[in-house]
């Protein structure tokens, strides 16, 4: 049975409200799939009743969960490779030459779901850096969700989550068995710190990057939220830093302070028109 | 077209591996062990991957992918094991005898294709 529009509507409002994602009129699909999950696992009989309770009966915790059920993404170490090759291949090597004299870097990485970018950052970083000790390197890692950012902490991968895009040569090397599951080496989890953080609200808290990763995430907001997003990107990222969206957003048409730069099959963006 | 070799003893293995490759536009040749996937590969001319696994009769595939390495004449040969051995050091053994890449069973055709594409030979 799938979901009526009064239903639909009223979950875009909420989620819109609450995030300030703005959920297609035809995510319909997406909303049945993803609430049928959560009410399966609250013990609840159906999305209908679901939605009810949040709606009739007033219930907050429920739909908090419901906010977080709909702005969780599916993700895989290495997501689409070509950023992170540009980024072994280009932008990291300029800047650990451009940053010898200081020796620190710093990432964001803006949706860090259940912790695949944020590692697969770490990984290309540590091997990366000449001698990684002798850095102040660090990747903030953030996400509207908290179950999410637990899984992302534990840094505990099932077997098909590491088959998908990291090279077996990068799993051996960073991560070890535990159990039937493989858990990224502690080194590599220091290397990554994991904060609570809702792009809609006044940032605070963070320092100044040299690299942005923000990709996936803009396609959920509607233009003045994603122009307020980036404009706040800017004051915390380096004059000479680079600000990586996903494969299918832009800023073209936007009229922000950014240009962009190819790096062969994909573009990122640094500060300056 | 790309071409490559199924090296496995199980038959419905190399069947499902077939399914998948084919699908990827690969053309296939299959070998139930080791010895069989040398004289397969001398038959092919050329190949572009091989799919080894683990345990078989005979020759066994860490033995075949020592033998290919020595070989000068298949050096541009990609080869990934497809196994059901998930130690490390399992893992650590296959990539210094030269193997690329390394499915752990059981696998989804997602994998294999996220794999290929690592050895530059999917999308």
């Amino acid at each position: 049975m799938s979901i009526t529009k009064q239903d639909f509507n009223f979950v875009r409002d909420v989620v819109r409200s609450r995030s300030a994602i703005l959920l297609d009129d035809n995510k319909g699909y997406l909303v049945e799939m993803r609430l049928s999950a959560l009410a399966q696992k609250e013990g609840i009989d159906d999305v209908q009743t679901l939605i009810s309770t949040v709606r009739d009966k007033g219930n907050i915790s429920l739909r908090e969960l419901m906010v977080e059920a709909m702005t969780t993404n599916e993700t895989s170490f290495f997501r689409d490779r070509h950023p992170f090759d540009a980024m072994r291949d280009t932008i990291l090597p300029e800047l650990i030459e451009k940053r010898a004299a200081t020796r620190s870097l710093k990432i964001w990485c803006g949706a860090a779901s259940t912790g695949q970018e944020p590692y697969s950052l770490a990984i290309l970083l540590r091997d990366s850096l000449p001698h990684p000790s002798l850095w102040d390197s660090k990747i903030i890692a953030t996400d509207i969700s908290p179950e999410v950012l637990g899984k992302a902490e534990r840094g505990l991968y099932t077997q098909h989550e590491v088959g998908r895009g990291l090279p077996a040569a990068m799993l051996v090397k960073h991560f070890k068995r535990t159990g039937l599951e493989w858990e990224v080496k502690d080194e590599l989890k220091a290397m990554v710190d994991y904060r609570r953080f809702n792009l809609v609200e006044p940032w605070m808290g963070l320092p100044k990057f040299d690299i942005i990763f923000m990709r996936n995430v803009l396609i959920y907001f509607d233009t003045d939220v994603k122009k307020q997003i980036l404009t706040n990107a800017l004051k915390y990222l380096a004059p000479d830093g680079y600000l990586f969206l996903g494969g299918s957003e832009t800023l073209l048409g936007l009229g922000l302070d950014y240009h962009r730069v190819n790096l062969g099959p994909v573009s990122a963006y640094c500060p300056g028109a | 077209m790309k071409r490559a070799l199924i090296v496995d003893d199980s038959r419905t293995m190399r069947m499902i591996l077939t399914k998948y490759l084919r699908a990827l536009g690969f053309e296939i040749k299959q070998a139930g062990n080791g010895l069989e996937g040398l004289k397969a590969l001398e038959e092919m001319e050329w190949a572009d991957v091989a799919l080894v696994d683990w345990n078989m009769p005979g020759m066994n595939g860490i033995e075949f992918v020592h033998s290919v390495r020595a070989q000068e004449k298949y050096s541009e040969l990609r080869i990934m094991m497809v196994t059901s051995e998930t130690d490390v050091e399992r893992m650590l053994q296959a990539l210094e005898a030269g193997a690329d890449e390394y499915v752990m069973k059981p696998f989804t055709q997602e994998i294999i294709q996220d794999k290929l594409s690592l050895l530059g030979l999917a999308a």
